[in-house]
């Protein structure tokens, strides 16, 4: 981690301005932010690890644990909400045993929700690893999951 | 190189392309197509051309705003009209490929219609009635152009006006034109451009700033991602004519890393633009300088503020700046003049300078001038994204270009603004749409969202949905925001679970209304009003989850039960294979009964069911009647 590490940090100057594209680029190497690297990256660009936290938890794009391998994303933005989001959601978390924001024991999935990914005429939509699965339905997430196990 | 010899090279390079003696084929590959499968189409028309010989010249193109056809493909034959193709799955891409290429026939049953010139049995496609109303500016190019070539936005008038604007205008004739013209702010407060414009110009200071604010939070909005998808040079012309303007030589594109698309072809515009000389110093040979950054947004709503937006960029939480605060125009990024506009705004800009702001002001009405842009999704048939002139009315949006409610339902409201927004029922169909109509009619023109919903969706699910969105996104700082919010939210759940009380009603509007007063930014001073607009127009539906425990919609699931009518069922066992909860009991030759304690409302077992038998039933309140 130490060397991919500094070579991210090789190409910044180490001022508080480049503290979110920086956490951006670490979450993009790891996939999340690790501990360490936050420390790292305090260090960097001589702020407070408090304040490296603070922005990181407070920005939703930022997350603290590893993803899975197989990323589920729930979209509840309006139009998936007024066409069934909510049961899709639940029987996702039903199927996979975790809730949104949660990353299986064995690292296969990852759910997280998304505010809107913007395929409104094709709601309620699901993201699995960047592929949209469109017009949802709890059977439809049945299969999904049954199918893939 | 000076701007004349580079529209004539791209003039030339369209020509050349419209000369071909090979076809053109424009497949849309904005997100919206993607999601649609237009990846898939766009890879049979590579392979099966080459894999036929057929020589052909494939463009990627933003989206027309067509969304309910996606994925959309267009084909310029030579000597022949384009013609626009929908739903074009990966087998019907063959089937066109076949039929119309190889052929000749223009297969018109997939056709959505023609442009530059007429083919039999299909229409002019701006002749579609989703098409027909709108007025397309700011998405003028949108689906027709590849936005990832400059030469496209050069070729069809592109930095025509910043040519125009640093050559033959003065600062403050620019200033002028864009306050004559009446644009207002489009990110959601419409507050008048050239105001601010004069401000930021006005304000003390040698170093100042342009910033697009790019960062749609707004669940159900999309507009902003389609235009810099579709058309990004027309952003960045806006933005540096308005760095000339004010007097700045930094601009920064605050955007969504939500939007991956969006960045990357917002970086490859940046990249041609500098590489023309539209970007960097001494633009097109003048003596004016402006150079442009990417900042990537990392998902906090209310960094759409203004003052949040510009902390974020200097590496803090995005928590706004307490009142009394100076202008952003005053004392923003860095504690200098700053101007901030969102991306629609900007990207009207060139028809002003272009055509004079009297051709501008021609559309709209009296206070809200030009056109507006909406992201129509919800109950609606044809989902999209339309521009229409400002003072057009919902009705018309809805029905006429919306193609009105799915499946024979009826219409029961209209969400618009998003999270800050309200809703508008019915009997407010024919409210013009413009800043201040919406205003008065208790929601807000916002960002652009526009949510359909009929008779099945619950208006205090719906409050409870965007105050639980709020809620979350609340930066926390002021305790009226941070608290009642939640307040407000652990209230709407209880009606929603049938533990409402009445007094539950004029306590959510007093907390509301005293939420709008405490809180310092825009955010917390419109969290409120999904819910007051919901009670304002429909107070008989809290009512009825408050006494009659009952949900007139039957969509929320504490109030709602499932029941199979054995004299409709014929024992099919459809839902007692599909239930996923195993709620369901079998018998041969039986109506299944569902067990009610461990049905979890998921509405499969309904879906199954036969349309014709129609045996399961979903009832609220009073249990519906076994008949035996």
């Amino acid at each position: 981690m130490e060397s991919y590490l500094s070579e991210i940090l090789s190409s910044y100057k180490g001022i508080k301005s480049e503290l979110i594209p920086i956490l951006q680029k670490v979450q993009a190497e790891f996939g999340y932010l690790p501990e360490e690297a936050m420390n790292k990256v305090a260090e960097f660009c001589r702020v407070a690890e408090s304040k490296v936290f603070g922005i990181a938890s407070f920005y939703a794009q930022f997350r603290f644990v590893p993803l899975g391998r197989t990323q589920v994303t729930a979209c509840r933005g309006t139009a998936c909400h007024v066409r069934g989001a909510p049961q899709i959601l639940a029987e996702v978390e039903r199927q996979l045993g975790i809730e949104e924001g949660e990353t299986t024991p064995d690292l296969e999935y990852s759910l997280e929700t998304v505010a809107c990914i913007g395929c409104c005429a094709l709601a309620p939509c699901l993201v699995i690893n960047e592929k949209v699965e469109s017009k949802m339905t709890p059977k439809k997430v049945k299969e999904l999951f049954t199918k893939e196990e | 190189m000076r701007f004349e010899e580079i529209k004539q090279e791209a003039k030339e390079k369209r020509e050349a392309l419209r000369q071909s003696k090979n076809p053109l084929i424009f497949v849309g590959t904005a997100t919206c197509g993607r999601s649609a499968g237009a990846l898939d189409t766009l890879e049979v028309f590579h392979r099966e051309l080459k894999s036929r010989n057929i020589d052909a010249e494939i463009i990627e193109t933003g989206c027309l705003g067509l969304c309910y056809v996606e994925p959309i493909v267009g084909i310029a034959k030579p000597g022949r009209p384009n013609i626009w193709y929908r739903n074009v799955s990966p087998e019907r891409a063959k089937e066109l490929i076949e039929g119309y290429l190889v052929k000749g026939d223009p297969l018109a049953e997939y056709a959505l219609g023609s442009t530059e010139g007429n083919v039999e049995e299909i229409p002019y496609l701006f002749d579609l009635p989703t098409l027909k109303p709108q007025v397309r500016r700011v998405l003028w190019n949108c689906g027709f152009i590849s936005p990832t070539d400059i030469d496209h936005y050069v070729a069809s008038g592109g930095y025509e006006a910043l040519q125009k604007a640093v050559f033959e205008m003065q600062p403050e004739e620019v200033i002028n034109e864009v306050k004559r013209s009446g644009l207002r702010g489009l990110g959601g407060a419409g507050f008048p451009a050239g105001r601010k414009w004069e401000g930021c110009r006005r304000a003390p200071g040698d170093e100042k700033y342009v910033i697009c604010n790019a960062d749609e939070g707004d669940p159900g909005a999309f507009q902003d991602r389609s235009v810099l998808e579709g058309d990004p040079h027309s952003v960045l012309e806006g933005m540096i004519i308005a760095g000339y303007a004010v007097g700045a030589r930094k601009g920064y594109i605050y955007v969504r890393a939500e939007y991956p698309l969006a960045v990357k072809y917002l970086e490859i515009a940046i990249s041609q633009a500098r590489e023309k000389g539209f970007i960097g110093e001494n633009i097109l040979g003048s003596n004016f300088s402006f150079d442009l950054e990417i900042f990537q947004g990392a998902g906090a709503f209310v960094c759409g503020e203004s003052t949040a937006l510009t902390l974020s960029i200097e590496g803090n939480r995005g928590m706004p700046k307490p009142l009394p605060r100076p202008r952003t125009t005053e004392e923003g990024l860095w504690d200098k003049p700053t101007l901030l506009n969102n991306v629609k705004t900007f990207a009207n800009i060139r028809w002003i300078i272009n055509k004079g702001a009297d051709w501008f002001a021609g559309v709209g009405t009296e206070r809200s001038k030009g056109t507006a842009i909406f992201s129509l999704t919800g109950k609606i048939a044809n989902c999209g994204l339309i521009e229409v002139s400002m003072g057009i009315t919902l009705r018309e949006i809805i029905f006429d270009i919306g193609g009105g409610i799915p499946g024979g339902k009826a219409f029961k409201a209209v969400q618009t603004g998003g999270p800050s927004g309200g809703c508008l029922p019915a009997s407010l169909l024919d409210v013009p749409v413009d800043f201040d109509s919406l205003a008065t009619a208790g929601s807000i023109m916002g960002s652009g969202g526009m949510v359909v919903m009929d008779e099945d969706t619950c208006m205090v699910d719906l409050a409870r949905y965007f105050l639980d969105f709020t809620e979350k996104e609340s930066c926390g700082q002021c305790s009226l925001c941070r608290l009642g919010s939640s307040q407000m939210l652990e209230i709407l759940r209880a009606i929603t679970e049938g533990k409402g009380e009445m007094e539950d009603i004029d306590l959510l509007i007093e907390l509301g209304e005293a939420i709008k007063i405490g809180s310092i930014c825009g955010l917390g001073q419109t969290v409120p009003n999904p819910v007051l607009t919901t009670l304002r127009y429909f107070r008989e539906e809290y009512e009825a989850h408050i006494i009659d425990k009952r949900c007139p919609a039957l969509a929320c699931k504490e109030l709602i039960s499932y029941h199979i009518l054995p004299t409709r069922c014929v024992a099919c066992q459809r839902c007692f294979w599909a239930c996923p909860n195993k709620a369901i009991t079998g018998y041969t030759l039986q109506a299944p009964v569902i067990n009610e304690a461990k049905c979890v409302r998921c509405n499969t077992c309904l879906e199954v069911c036969p349309t014709r038998l129609s045996a399961v039933t979903k009832t609220s309140g009073a249990k519906v009647g076994v008949p035996s």
